[in-house]
C-alpha cells in the first residue's frame, strides 16, 4: 500500500499547481482590466477639446457648462501625470469630469434644435459612446477583481493566496454623494 | 457531443465491423477484413474536409449572406452600430470583433468565427432601423456572448462537420453504385463457389450481418439530418447562455427582452440569410413557427428556443434587478 500516499501527494502537489496558476491569471487580468479603464479615460480626454470647439459656436449662452467641462477634463489630465500613487484621486477627478460632462448632456438635450441643426447629434452619439466605454471598462474592472477577490478568500484557494502574493484588489467606486444621486437622463440617441 | 462522436465512429468503423464479422469464418486462404482500411480512410477525409471548410467557413458565410464590412462608416447609424460593438467589446473583455452590414430590411444578427481574436459581427440594415441604442446594445452583447463562449467556434465546427458528411455521403453513394456494378458482373461468373461456402453456419450469423448492414447504409443516408439535429441542439443550449450573457454585459435585460419582441414581431424571413447559417443568428430568420411554439418535435427542429421562453427570463431577470435597486416593481411592464 505504499503507492497510497504516493498518489495523494502527486494530486495535492497538481491541485496547488492548478490553484496557483488560476490567481496568478486572474490578477494579471485584473490588471490589464484596469490598465483598459485607463485606455478609456486618456481617449475622453483627447476628445473632450474636440467637443468643446465643436460646440462653442453654437452655445455661447451655456458659456459655464462647457467651462466646467473644460476644468474638469484639465485637472483630470493633472491627475493622471501624477502618477498613479493614488486611485481615490484618479477617480474622484474622473468621477467630476463624469457629473461635468453629463450635465452638458442634458443642457444638450434641452435645446432640440440645437441637436437638428449642426454636428452636434453626431457628437453627442461619440460622447455617449465614450461615456459607455469608460464604464463598461469600470465594470469589466469591477467584475474581475470580484471574481479574483473571492477567488483569494475563499476555501481552499486561500491556501496557496499568500504563494501567489495575492493582495485584494480595490474596487472602482463612486464616492462622490453628489454623483450617486444624479437623475437618470435617457441619453439614448433613438 | 458524445452523440456526435458516437455518431461519427459508427460511419466510420461500422463497416468495418460488419465486413470483419463476415468474414471471420471465412475459409483460411480467404481474404479476412482485419485492419480497418475503410474507417481510416473515411476519417482521413472527413479530417481534411472539416479542417478545409473550418478554415474558410466564416468567410463563405459573410459573402454568402452578401455582407459587407463597416470599416469607415458612413452614416448615424452605422456610427452607431460600431460604437456599440466597441463598448460591448470592453465590456466583454474581447478584443473588437469585425463588424458588417448586411442588406436586408428583416431585422436579425449573427456572430461567426474561430475564436476572440477573430471574430465577425453582422446585423441588417433591418435591425439597425427598428432598434434603440439600448436594444441594438444588448443584441450586441447576446453576439459577444457567443463569441466569448467560443460558440463561434463550436458552430463553425459543427457546420463544418455537416459539410464534411454530405460529401462523405455523396461520394459514398457514387462509390457504391460502381461497386454493386461490379459486384453483379462478378456474381455472374464465381457466384456458385461463394454460396456454398458461407451456406453451412446457420443463418443467424447472416441475418445479423444484414441487419447490421442495412442500419449501416440507411444511417448513411440520414447522416446530414442526424448531423444537423444534433448541430441543433447544441445550438438551442447556447441561446440562453448568450441572452444571459448579454444581460450580464449591459446590465439591463429588459433591453434585450423589448429587443427580442421587436424582431419577432417583424418575422418575415430574412431572404439574405440561407438555411445553413440559420443556427447562428440570435432569432431563426427563416420565420418558421417552431420557434414560437413549445413542444417534442418543435423542440427537436428549431434552431432556437421559443421566443417567448426567452424574453419570459429576461424580464424575470429585469423585474429582480429593478426590485433589488428600487424594492417595488414598476406598474407598467
Amino acid at each position: 500500500m505504499g503507492w497510497v500516499p504516493l498518489i495523494l501527494i502527486v494530486v495535492v502537489v497538481l491541485w496547488v499547481v492548478g490553484a496557483y496558476n488560476g490567481l496568478i491569471s486572474l490578477k494579471n487580468q485584473t490588471i490589464n482590466a484596469f490598465k483598459q479603464i485607463d485606455v478609456q479615460l486618456k481617449r475622453r480626454h483627447d476628445l473632450i477639446p474636440n467637443l468643446v470647439n465643436a460646440l462653442k459656436g453654437a452655445m455661447d449662452f451655456e458659456k459655464s457648462t462647457l467651462e466646467a467641462v473644460i476644468q474638469a477634463r484639465n485637472q483630470a489630465v493633472k491627475v493622471n501625470a501624477a502618477g498613479p500613487d493614488g486611485i481615490k484621486q484618479i477617480s474622484q477627478a474622473e468621477n467630476a469630469l463624469s457629473s461635468a460632462l453629463s450635465r452638458l448632456m442634458v443642457v444638450v438635450e434641452r435645446y432640440p434644435d440645437l441637436k437638428a441643426t449642426s454636428n452636434i447629434g453626431k457628437l453627442q452619439e461619440e460622447l455617449t459612446s465614450t461615456e459607455n466605454k469608460v464604464s463598461f471598462a469600470r465594470q469589466l474592472y469591477n467584475d474581475t477583481a470580484t471574481l479574483y477577490n473571492t477567488k483569494q478568500q475563499q476555501f481552499p484557494t486561500n491556501q496557496v493566496a499568500g504563494l501567489a502574493k495575492a493582495q485584494p484588489a480595490e474596487l472602482w467606486e463612486i464616492d462622490d454623494q453628489a454623483e450617486r444621486t444624479v437623475p437618470k437622463v435617457d441619453l439614448t440617441s433613438r | 457531443m458524445i452523440g456526435f462522436v458516437v455518431f461519427f465512429a459508427w460511419l466510420g468503423f461500422g463497416g468495418d465491423f460488419i465486413f470483419w464479422l463476415a468474414t471471420s469464418d471465412a475459409p483460411p486462404a480467404q481474404y479476412h477484413h482485419v485492419f480497418p482500411w475503410f474507417g481510416l480512410v473515411v476519417t482521413t477525409i472527413a479530417i481534411l474536409g472539416a479542417r478545409y471548410a473550418y478554415r474558410t467557413g466564416p468567410e463563405k458565410i459573410l459573402w454568402a449572406t452578401g455582407a459587407r464590412e463597416v470599416i469607415d462608416p458612413q452614416d448615424d447609424a452605422e456610427r452607431q452600430f460600431v460604437n456599440v460593438v466597441e463598448e460591448m467589446a470592453i465590456a466583454a473583455g474581447v478584443p473588437r470583433p469585425r463588424t458588417w452590414i448586411v442588406p436586408d430590411d428583416d431585422p436579425n444578427a449573427f456572430a461567426t468565427g474561430h475564436d476572440p481574436k477573430d471574430a465577425h459581427i453582422a446585423v441588417t440594415r433591418g435591425l439597425l432601423a427598428i432598434c434603440s441604442r439600448d436594444e441594438l446594445q444588448a443584441v450586441i452583447g447576446h453576439e459577444l456572448g457567443h463569441v466569448k463562449n467560443l460558440d463561434v467556434r463550436l458552430m463553425t465546427t459543427l457546420a463544418a462537420l455537416v459539410g464534411a458528411i454530405l460529401l462523405m455521403r455523396d461520394g459514398m453513394g457514387r462509390m457504391m453504385r460502381g461497386g454493386f456494378r461490379v459486384g453483379s458482373s462478378g456474381a455472374g461468373g464465381g457466384g456458385g463457389s461463394g454460396r456454398s461456402g458461407g451456406g453451412k453456419k446457420g443463418g443467424g450469423a447472416g441475418l445479423v450481418i444484414a441487419v447490421l448492414l442495412a442500419a449501416w447504409i440507411i444511417s448513411w443516408l440520414v447522416a446530414p439530418l442526424v448531423t444537423q439535429l444534433l448541430a441543433l441542439a447544441v445550438s438551442r443550449k447556447r441561446e440562453y447562455l448568450a441572452d444571459a450573457m448579454s444581460a450580464q454585459f449591459t446590465r439591463n435585460p429588459l433591453a434585450l427582452a423589448s429587443a427580442l419582441e421587436k424582431i419577432e414581431r417583424a418575422e418575415a424571413p430574412t431572404t439574405a440569410i440561407k438555411r445553413g447559417s440559420a443556427h447562428l443568428c440570435i432569432a431563426d430568420p427563416l420565420g418558421r413557427r417552431l420557434t414560437s411554439s413549445e413542444g417534442w418535435l418543435a423542440d427537436r427542429l428549431a434552431t432556437h428556443p421559443p421566443m417567448g421562453m426567452r424574453i419570459a427570463r429576461l424580464k424575470g431577470m429585469g423585474y429582480a434587478q429593478i426590485k433589488k435597486e428600487q424594492g417595488t416593481l414598476p406598474d407598467t411592464p
